[in-house]
């Protein structure tokens, strides 16, 4: 029997309660991310992302309730954990790396203080636990550590303080780290050398990593797959290769073009996606691509769209793969 | 941190400068001259040209002022029109009680705003935070004289568990601690309310920020993040109001030591400018800006000690 993903997400729904009424930010995603592999996630801004690893580290904001659905850490539902064991699980089994390096770090404690309080479960000396936390900042790749660790935030650069973000989620030794754009901060070499150190660090750990970025590029130079989200919802997911080599999905066709990578010709105007993301509060029923989907066809106003396999076997939330219209 | 240290105590030593500069002229300006109300209307010419001679006020006001910090810095601040004693005596006399009245009115009232402040942000729109906001309001609308006039009548007229007058007898600890216990409460009041909302706003606003969330999301225990990654910044904004705050309690202390029969500087104040015995009134204002420059400069250096950011800034 193959052992359980780290990560199991079936059929999640999470709502904000606003002034506006019930914000649907997450609607029936489903996600698994299997032992030592990494996963993406890509989509723009407002598409859940952020509520996504929220709720997955059980650190929803308080107006936020999760409606329905299971997320299960190898095999082990997290919504019947008791907040005792779940702090139990962040920061041992779970780590995170956020998104603004500039905030992500306590300003008015020592890089060292933060390295060391946060290996507070382990049963190591206080010299130990700092010989570990210079040797983790060692690993990605900042100099003269051990001086360093007396050190405050405001003292490194973004770019150094990212990477100590990096170093501190490695140190615990997950079975998943979570990264949140851990690399939008950075310049382009230096996204470069972020991007190769964490893979060599995954295979040297064993650990899976939940890859979430807007930079379609990185996410195909580092992920085994790739989930495409869309106002609350998960429309196209399968391996980097047949998502961005052959997508299924109408947006993620139309987020492939916007890709500057991608343009060959010269252009003075970048192509966009013309039109906003769909109210969450007020949700029309149908597709919640449909208002700004070139190739809708009547049923994409009505019904809402099921999962379809693609041409290369991998899953996409579009009628257009249904079986009886591909033979239209 | 020393860098910072030596540039905020120049700027202490400039603003003091100022403020006795300014306060010197202000004295000046106020009708009637110190002459004729040490000498009387009827004192000879002679007489009054060597009392001006004597005090100085014959020469140009800029020599005066320089005369005035040369003298001080030798800690000779004149002497007391009607009873010829040096007034920086008479001013040190008084000040030991009016520090003891504002130290204990903070000491007390602060420890116990910080924490109601801090368990109103922990537990946010709980019972005790709720209770808490409309009690720190009320304690906050009312001013420290009526305070103090209220628990005098109440708890030392009425019920008699406090003395009513005085500071209690010199040498006689326990008796002015026990003197202390009602003017320190009517000062302090209104900053435990007043503390609380400052420490729950500020708590509220750390706790929302993201390093906060980084704390959590390595499953730090709850406490270390109240109190080691959120309240030692959250604590700063208060300690710049508390050193600021020194002046308002300085002119509370005014109010209760009038109110409660109480030596100190507030009375002491009163007193001479009723007088016009201008060297001990401006003595004893003298003394007021210090103690307030004293409290901006040591919360200056209490926020940059605690927050790196502060002390690198230079």
């Amino acid at each position: 029997m193959m052992a359980a993903p780290v990560l199991d997400i079936q059929n999640l729904s999470v709502r904000y309660t606003t002034e506006r009424g019930n914000l649907q930010a997450l609607r029936g995603v489903n996600l698994t991310i299997p032992e030592k592999s990494i996963v993406g996630i890509v989509g723009e801004s407002g598409c859940g992302k952020s509520t996504l690893i929220s709720t997955i580290i059980q650190l929803l904001a308080n107006n936020a309730k999760i409606t329905s659905g299971d997320i299960l850490f190898k095999g082990e539902s997290l919504l019947d954990k008791s907040e005792k064991q779940l702090r139990g699980l962040r920061g041992t089994e779970m780590s995170m790396v956020f998104q603004d390096p500039m905030q992500t770090h306590n300003p008015v404690l020592t890089i060292g203080r933060q390295m060391i309080d946060i290996q507070y479960r382990d049963p190591l000396s206080k010299a130990d636990k700092r010989q570990r936390a210079a040797e983790m900042l060692t690993l990605v790749g900042i100099p003269d550590a051990n001086q360093r660790l007396d050190q405050f935030p405001h003292e490194f650069s973004g770019g150094m303080r990212q990477r100590i973000a990096i170093a501190m989620a490695l140190m615990a030794q997950p079975s998943l780290l979570i990264a949140d754009e851990p690399t939008t901060a950075l310049d382009a070499t230096l996204e470069v050398q972020i991007i190769k150190r964490l893979r060599e660090l995954q295979a040297e750990i064993g650990c899976s990593i939940l890859f979430i970025s807007h930079h379609l590029g990185v996410i195909a130079e580092l992920c085994d797959s790739v989930i495409v989200m869309y106002a609350g919802e998960a429309i196209e997911q399968g391996s980097v290769r047949d998502v961005f080599h052959t997508p299924a999905h109408p947006y993620t066709r139309a987020l492939l073009q916007c890709d500057p990578g991608n343009i060959k010709e010269k252009t003075r105007n970048l192509p966009t996606i013309p039109g906003e993301i769909p109210d969450l509060v007020n949700l029309s029923p149908g597709c919640i691509f449909q208002s700004r989907c070139a190739q809708t066809i009547p049923q994409c106003a009505v019904a809402h769209p099921e999962f379809h396999t693609s041409k290369t076997g991998h899953v996409a939330a579009c009628h257009l793969l249904q079986p009886e219209v591909q033979a239209q | 941190m020393l860098a910072y240290t030596i540039k905020r105590l120049g700027l202490s030593v400039v603003i003091t400068i100022l403020a006795i500069t300014l306060l010197f002229l202000i004295i000046h300006m106020i009708p009637g001259d110190p002459v004729s109300t040490m000498l009387g209307p009827k004192a000879s010419p002679e007489l009054r040209a060597a009392l001006e001679e004597k005090m100085g006020l014959n020469q140009p006001l800029p020599v005066q002022i320089g005369l005035f910090f040369v003298n001080m810095l030798r800690g000779d601040l004149g002497v007391d029109v009607f009873t010829n004693r040096p007034v920086s005596q008479i001013v040190f006399g008084q000040l030991p009680y009016t520090l003891a009245l504002i130290g204990t009115a903070i000491g007390w009232s602060a420890p116990l705003g910080i924490a109601l402040g801090c368990v109103s942000a922990v537990r946010r729109d709980s019972f005790i935070d709720r209770l808490t906001g409309i009690l720190s309001v009320s304690v906050i609308a009312v001013p420290a004289f009526v305070v103090s006039l209220y628990s005098l009548l109440f708890f030392a007229v009425q019920l008699k568990w406090f003395p009513a007058i005085g500071a209690g007898k010199s040498g006689d600890l326990p008796d002015q601690i026990w003197h202390l216990v009602l003017p320190a409460f009517a000062i302090g009041l209104s900053w435990v309310g007043y503390i609380a909302r400052l420490v729950r706003a500020s708590m509220l606003e750390i706790l929302g920020e993201n390093h906060i969330r980084t704390a959590r999301a390595f499953g730090l225990p709850e406490n270390w993040i109240t109190f080691r990654y959120a309240l030692r910044l959250a604590i700063l904004p208060t300690i710049t109001v508390i050193g600021v705050g020194m002046g308002f309690l300085l002119s509370a202390a005014v109010f209760t030591e009038i109110v409660f029969s109480r030596p100190g500087l507030g009375k002491l104040v009163i007193d001479s400018i009723t007088t016009r015995n201008y060297p001990v009134v401006m003595g004893s204002v003298l003394f007021s800006t210090l103690i307030f420059v004293a409290s901006t400069t040591i919360s200056d250096l209490i926020n940059a000690l605690a927050d790196p950011r502060i002390r690198n800034s230079t």
